[in-house]
């Protein structure tokens, strides 16, 4: 029986129920839609490829040993995703125990207003931008610098889509929480990325005929 | 009352996500036919969540699955 046939005929909570019976070879095809999500929630917390990827795996195995502990209460997915950022965590207070306590302990007032700089239209952008590595890079090193509670809002909403309730149930915080702190992620990401795109500065390197591109 | 450059930039989340009532829209849209200032601020915060949705900015190494699977199979299956 290939990998494959499994999968389309196999639901969610079969493919579980047949792993916890021992067929533990039918585990990749339960984790394999949620690599990406996994992968990406320890990125949020770590900023390293190659940490982030022994962190997901890590995190999987740990999923595994956990799994007859999965009621489906939430949804696989968020369940996945809250065992990685646990995961991350640990390893972020056992490598880097002052940084992590200086991030955890960031105050900038959750409750004050955040001002947006209004500094320099940003009306469109190329939509190959994220085709060039310094753009990718751009982006990422913005979302480094968000503060961790912003920086795990606007990744799980954001970078992986999931929706407001999901977000709240995995940090355990309400969903006006979650609201609040993605309008502070997202205009402080705008603040931090609006220079960089303003007048194609960042393409500078490469000028294109004026007129031919929209954002010159 | 008209709103606030405040008021929107509050707003400014459920205006782009599109879970604002219609009367908060037209209220916001009011604002913005005057304000270049409210008006950059949501083009920059659309752009972010245009960028930031692409699949492209966080994908996954090369060979990670591969990778994963090895690891899998070694701790799970031997």
């Amino acid at each position: 029986m290939g990998a494959v046939a499994v999968k389309t005929t196999l639901s969610e909570s079969e493919l579980i129920h047949r792993i916890l019976a021992g067929e533990r070879e039918l585990y990749y095809d339960l984790i394999a839609p949620y690599e990406r999500m996994v992968y990406v929630s320890a990125m949020s917390l770590l900023h390293n490829e190659a940490e982030a990827e022994d962190c997901a795996q890590d995190a999987f195995l740990k999923a595994f040993c956990h799994l007859p502990e999965f009621k489906g209460e939430s949804k696989f997915g968020s369940w996945l995703v809250r065992i990685a950022l646990n995961e991350a965590k640990m390893k972020l207070r056992k490598t880097r125990a002052d940084l992590y306590d200086s991030l955890d302990n960031a105050v900038d007032g959750e409750d004050d207003e955040y001002i947006p700089q209004t500094l320099g239209d940003w009306r469109e952008i190329p939509s190959e931008a994220l085709e060039r590595k310094e753009v990718k890079e751009l982006l990422q090193k913005a979302v480094a610098k968000l503060s961790e509670r912003y920086r795990l809002v606007f990744v799980l909403r954001e970078v992986q889509n999931l929706g407001v309730a999901t977000t709240a149930q995995i940090l355990g915080v309400s969903e006006a929480v979650v609201k609040t702190r993605l309008v502070r992620a997202r205009l402080q990401m705008k603040d931090m990325l609006a220079p960089a795109f303003k007048n194609g500065r960042l393409f500078s390197r490469h000028p294109f005929k004026k007129g031919k591109n929209p954002w010159l | 009352m008209a709103m606030t450059c405040k008021d929107v930039w509050r707003e400014v989340s459920n205006y782009i996500d599109n879970t604002i009532s219609p009367e908060m829209r037209h209220e916001l849209e009011l604002h913005l036919s005057y304000c270049r200032h409210c008006t950059a601020i949501i083009d920059g915060v659309r752009n972010v969540v245009v960028l930031v949705a692409d699949g492209r900015l966080f994908s996954l190494p090369v060979g990670f699955s591969a990778r994963l699977r090895a690891r899998l199979n070694k701790e799970l299956l031997s």
